[in-house]
């Protein structure tokens, strides 16, 4: 099968999913990661790795977090980092995406950040770069959000070692969520034996089974015995569309407070991808609790961002 | 085939040249992963008073642009502060010189050490670079084409191999 994100010799390219990435990779970029968060914990932050290289993030729909903590690894690993704001620029001229890449390839770029609305949309670059040009998929459409996924692997390894043993429980707008999907597709891949999906059936994808997770309506049932909680923003924007009678509603039957918490493993950890809302997914005392991993996630994460762009750039 | 020297005859004679050098500010790091195997069997024969500092040199080597990052870096630990230190960077084989230049940059990232001395188990000659070692257990002519390599058995005994490259 032609994996257009590994070259011939079977190495990491670009990243664009985490779903039909061999479990050499995934691991390759965990312990990777896991020294470069070493060298964010030093004095002196920053590795020689992409001296003279480029970093472009592309960033069709907006994102701070995401945007600043791939701009954060790119100068940890010595590399220049141009950030263009593309929705307020060429696109609105009515330049084509791929006009747009050809363009910043022709500034001499080494890494396209790519984060577009359109599922696709960074897959169509990566097919139409140079090869000596990486493509890494910041999230695009409900498609993926690979380096989150790892982020948060990454997080399950740090608090609970082995994935061979855990039950795994992520709860809200599955639906929506491209988070979701990533990180499903790295459990099942490094061997987690129970993902469960905890949401309403208005927020589930026909066919979520499919993707082996146990679905569970009633977040009590679907926490009982977790070892990792992942909790997803609600996105308002939906609660337009009337997939949810209204926020409260979903608080009361969703939203992870300090009860529901119990049902799970003593020794749980509490994930989310942020931007939280408190008081609707979740509660500020979970949210800020012994529970909570969801600051160190945002740490991990830009050692995760340091290990995928060192990787496919010497490849 | 040459007979290669004794490994372990070579770590007691290591111990014994360094031990008048150490001072209170003196410090070792084991350079992954030859170099790890070889300091953790001299750190504990050296009386230092600060835990042994171990470093890969992957996100450091200058040969990233043609290989990548081909294996998977282990982390540097160092629980000491690097600065004003003495530091004795041990690595087993001295080849080309570019492991150890790769290290002075890393440590350099850490602090600024007093002073870094190379302890290596064997010289092969071969610099690329103006780097050489100061407590150096032996040196050994290796035929065009083969490889030194310093091997550990599961007992934890080391010894000296030529292969082939």
């Amino acid at each position: 099968m032609n994996n257009p994100q590994l070259n011939a010799a079977g190495e990491l390219q670009h990243l664009l999913s985490i779903e039909g990435l061999p479990r050499a990779i995934l691991t390759q970029i965990l312990d990777t990661a896991h020294s470069f968060v070493g060298v964010t914990e030093r004095e002196v932050k920053k590795v020689p790795l992409l001296r003279g290289k480029s970093v472009f993030n592309l960033f069709f729909e907006p994102s701070t977090r995401t945007r600043t903590t791939f701009e954060i690894a790119a100068k940890r690993l010595s590399a220049d980092v141009i950030n263009l704001n593309i929705a307020a620029s060429s696109q609105t001229k009515g330049e084509s995406l791929l006009d747009t890449v050809a363009n910043l390839s022709a500034m001499q770029a080494d890494i396209f950040i790519v984060r577009h609305a359109a599922s696709g949309a960074p897959y169509l670059i990566a097919r139409n770069v140079k090869p000596h040009e990486h493509v890494v998929n910041a999230g695009d459409g409900r498609h993926a959000h690979p380096t989150q996924g790892l982020l948060d692997l990454y997080t399950i390894r740090h608090y609970k070692k082995d994935f061979t043993q855990l039950t795994v429980a992520i709860v809200g707008d599955i639906l929506h969520s491209r988070v979701a999907r990533s990180l499903i597709h790295g459990l099942t891949t490094l061997g987690a034996p129970e993902v469960r999906v905890i949401a309403p059936e208005t927020l589930l994808p026909t066919g979520v089974e499919s993707l082996g997770v146990k679905v569970f309506h009633d977040m009590k049932k679907g926490l009982a015995g977790a070892d990792v909680i992942v909790m997803l923003r609600l996105q308002s924007e939906r609660m337009r569309g009337a997939l949810l009678p209204s926020a409260q509603e979903f608080n009361k039957n969703y939203g992870l407070s300090a009860d529901k918490l119990s049902l799970a493993k003593p020794d749980a950890i509490v994930m989310h991808p942020g931007p939280m809302n408190r008081g609707v997914e979740i509660d500020s005392a979970v949210a800020d609790g012994p529970h909570s991993v969801i600051l160190p996630q945002v740490t991990f994460g830009i050692a995760v961002r340091m290990a995928v762009m060192s990787i496919i750039a010497g490849n | 085939m040459n007979m290669l020297p004794d490994a372990e005859a070579l770590c007691a004679k290591l111990v014994a040249e360094l031990k008048p050098h150490i001072k209170p500010t003196t410090a070792m790091i084991g350079l992954y992963t030859g170099g790890a195997w070889l300091a953790q069997k001299l750190h504990p024969q050296l009386g230092l008073s600060t835990p042994l500092g171990l470093m890969d040199i992957a996100f450091y080597r200058d040969d990233y642009h043609k290989q990548g990052l081909h294996h998977d870096p282990k982390r540097t630990e160092i629980a000491f502060e690097v600065e004003g230190r003495d530091l004795l960077l041990v690595d087993d084989i001295l080849y080309t010189g570019r492991t150890v230049r790769a290290a002075m940059n890393e440590l350099f990232d850490y602090g600024r050490p007093a002073s870094i001395s190379l302890v290596v188990l064997a010289d092969r000659g071969g610099r690329q670079l103006p780097i050489c070692a100061q407590f150096c257990g032996t040196t050994v002519d290796v035929p065009e084409g083969r490889r030194l390599r310093m091997k550990r058995a599961e007992t934890g005994r080391l010894r000296l191999e030529i292969d082939s490259e």
